[in-house]
């Protein structure tokens, strides 16, 4: 390989980036294999509906952070953004408004908390990590406030058809939270590939200074990109309330770990301005496979965490080893 | 730009495809319709499929239950999968529908949470799956049986031994434990109406269920209310943080726990503890494969089956 790749040189580059792209993808084919080898279950179409439909709340979340990643920055306030626009719409239904207005509330909430952290990390100059620390605490905080530690249920919620849909209906068969998670990707890769707010995310993460010199208005930039992260999280945790038919006040602890692991999976650089949303997908059906293959083979759950740990380990490895050479 | 756009279209054609495949054999509306047949086709234990969804097992106490489970099952070499939700109700949900998948011919939850836990049992109702439920109940859904303790009984149990140990309208504590769950809103409800008007309860705290966060809630209910003489913790595993924030604190205070797992156990007979109100988890576990059993015998099995329940104190414990 090496003396191939040296010979060849004009090729190197092609391959090298043929590889780190498909890479995940291959990864993945090997990974429903061996399960499939192991547990035919695993192929039937009623369990890999089962499984996007449990892998589509960690990829939503997973394609916003895909953005915030982009530009070298981090996003830990995920998973609380989800559990309090979640219980905000959750009170709302159950207190008897109607479910358009209860979904669009929690959905703009989850935005304007996004944008909060944008506006911490633009204009406050805080540290992204940090900053998204912070608010992780506080929006977990409000949500232990909002919902008095209580899990917020009621037939009223769980009344209106179209919030019962979100998560638990189906469309032409497909679980709708599959379609919901489709419908995300195109958006958010059309935004990403195919826009100047695209390529300017790749921009910031790049090199920031030198796309402030290029005239990209990196606040305004960066306020967005957080914006769209908590939008995600917003549209996750509608997904989730409606699956469990209630809000519960811890729900979304640790997600963002898992969608961190998703985009780090899918080849995107922690250091930000190299990667794709593509690979995104990729990551997080990856760990759903894990999840739902070791199931059904019966491993143990702690054998489990330890697998998904070194997988994730390879990953890294696997990505800085090819980030060296090139 | 044009290789990813052609790689964009190649993920969206192969989308359309797979959803229009879906849509001939597809159905709109919430859930897969199925009927669930009522007859019982009879199995011996040795070949039933057994699908346990444990709440968690950092917990000794669904350890025990597990246990309980897994030596029944040996004995008449039944097939058992485990699987632990980490007191996540969502993986929860994600566990039980692997299972289903699996097609298990019964499924033992231990839900984490008994709203949260409702879809999933009705997927498993819609796929004929009868459902038995331990220690917390399910809200929706169709249950075979729930296996649990009288939570009632057991908090009026430990409330009658704070009266008598300590006297009337002494000052109390009470931990609570994860909010919401049957067995925090039970035993609760069973300890407070019996402690009504007998204890002076000064503050009532969540810690989980935990015993980490049993150590520091206590930590800081001694900080505002030092004259305290005795707590009630809705689980050992918060007594036992109780006990060492007593310590630390260097006070003499009357700790009740409930569950008597092992470690509980222990510290009521050194003296750390003053009793538990002690549940058989093993019994459960045992109780709840039982039922399967029966169940697939063709026999009716109850709709509440009662674990036993009995106080242990330091004084009986060490005679």
């Amino acid at each position: 390989m090496q003396a191939q790749s040296k010979t060849k040189a004009a090729n190197k580059l092609d391959v090298r980036k043929i590889f780190s792209r498909l890479g995940p993808l291959l990864a993945l084919v090997v990974l429903v294999i061996l399960v499939t080898i192991m547990s035919p279950t695993f192929v039937s179409p009623a369990n890999l509906l089962n499984l996007l439909r449990q892998v589509s709340i960690n990829a939503v979340i997973a394609f916003g952070m895909t953005f915030v990643i982009l530009t070298g920055g981090i996003d830990l306030s995920v998973g609380s953004i989800l559990a309090l626009s979640g219980a905000v719409t959750a009170s709302m239904l159950t207190s008897g408004f109607a479910a358009p207005l209860a979904l669009a509330v929690g959905l703009i909430l989850g935005a304007i908390f996004g944008l909060f952290n944008g506006i911490l990390i633009a204009y406050g100059k805080a540290a992204p990590f940090i900053a998204t620390l912070a608010t992780m605490t506080i929006f977990r905080g409000a949500t232990y406030v909002f919902t008095n530690g209580n899990p917020i249920t009621g037939a009223k919620m769980n009344n209106s058809f179209l919030f019962q849909f979100m998560g638990r209906g189906y469309l032409f068969g497909i679980p709708f939270p599959i379609i919901i998670m489709i419908v995300v990707y195109g958006i958010l890769f059309v935004l990403l590939h195919k826009t100047a707010f695209g390529r300017k995310t790749y921009a910031l993460g790049g090199n920031e200074t030198a796309a402030r010199i290029a005239g990209v208005r990196t606040k305004v930039v960066t306020m967005l990109i957080y914006t769209i992260s908590g939008l995600m999280a917003a549209i996750a945790g509608i997904i989730l309330t409606s699956r469990l038919s209630s809000a519960q006040p811890d729900a979304g602890t640790t997600y963002e770990m898992d969608a961190i692991a998703a985009v780090v999976l899918g080849g995107t650089s922690l250091a930000g301005g190299k990667g794709r949303i593509f690979g995104t997908l990729i990551g997080a059906l990856i760990i759903g496979t894990l999840n739902n293959g070791m199931n059904l083979l019966g491993i143990s759950s702690f054998y489990q965490q330890i697998v998904k740990g070194i997988v994730i380990l390879i990953a890294v490895l696997l990505d800085r080893r090819s980030s060296n050479n090139g | 730009m044009k290789q990813s756009f052609k790689r964009f279209l190649m993920v969206a054609v192969i989308a359309a495809a797979a959803i229009f495949t879906l849509t001939a054999c597809g159905n709109t509306g919430l859930g897969s319709s199925s009927d669930s047949g009522s007859k019982v086709t009879k199995k011996a234990p040795k070949d039933l499929k057994v699908g346990v969804s444990l709440s968690t097992l950092s917990n000794p106490f669904f350890v025990s239950v597990q246990n309980g489970i897994q030596d029944l099952a040996k004995k008449n070499k039944t097939n058992v999968q485990i699987s632990d939700a980490q007191n996540d109700t969502a993986k929860q949900n994600n566990n039980v529908e692997d299972m289903i998948q699996k097609k298990v011919d019964v499924l033992i939850i231990n839900p984490v949470d008994s709203s949260a836990i409702t879809p999933a049992v009705k997927d498993a109702n819609d796929a004929g799956i009868p459902v038995i439920t331990v220690d917390r109940s399910s809200d929706g859904g169709k249950v075979l049986t729930l296996v649990a303790s009288n939570s009632i009984k057991g908090g009026q149990m430990a409330a009658k031994y704070l009266i008598d140990k300590l006297g009337k309208n002494a000052k109390i504590a009470e931990l609570q434990g994860i909010p919401g769950a049957s067995a925090t809103r039970e035993r609760g409800k069973g300890f407070d109406a019996a402690a009504k008007g007998q204890l002076d309860i000064v503050s009532k705290q969540t810690a989980g269920f935990d015993r980490a966060k049993g150590l520091t809630v206590t930590e800081n209910i001694l900080q505002g209310n030092g004259d305290i003489v005795g707590i009630f913790s809705q689980n050992d595993e918060m007594a036992l943080g109780a006990v060492q924030a007593v310590k630390a604190a260097g006070k003499k205070i009357t700790i009740v726990g409930f569950d008597g797992e092992a470690d509980g156990i222990k510290a009521v007979k050194a003296g750390d503890m003053a009793a538990t109100v002690a549940q058989k988890p093993e019994e459960m576990g045992r109780l709840a494969l039982q039922a399967a059993y029966d169940h697939f015998n063709g026999k009716t099995v109850k709709k509440n089956i009662e674990s036993p329940l009995s106080l242990v104190t330091t004084e009986d414990a060490n005679k």
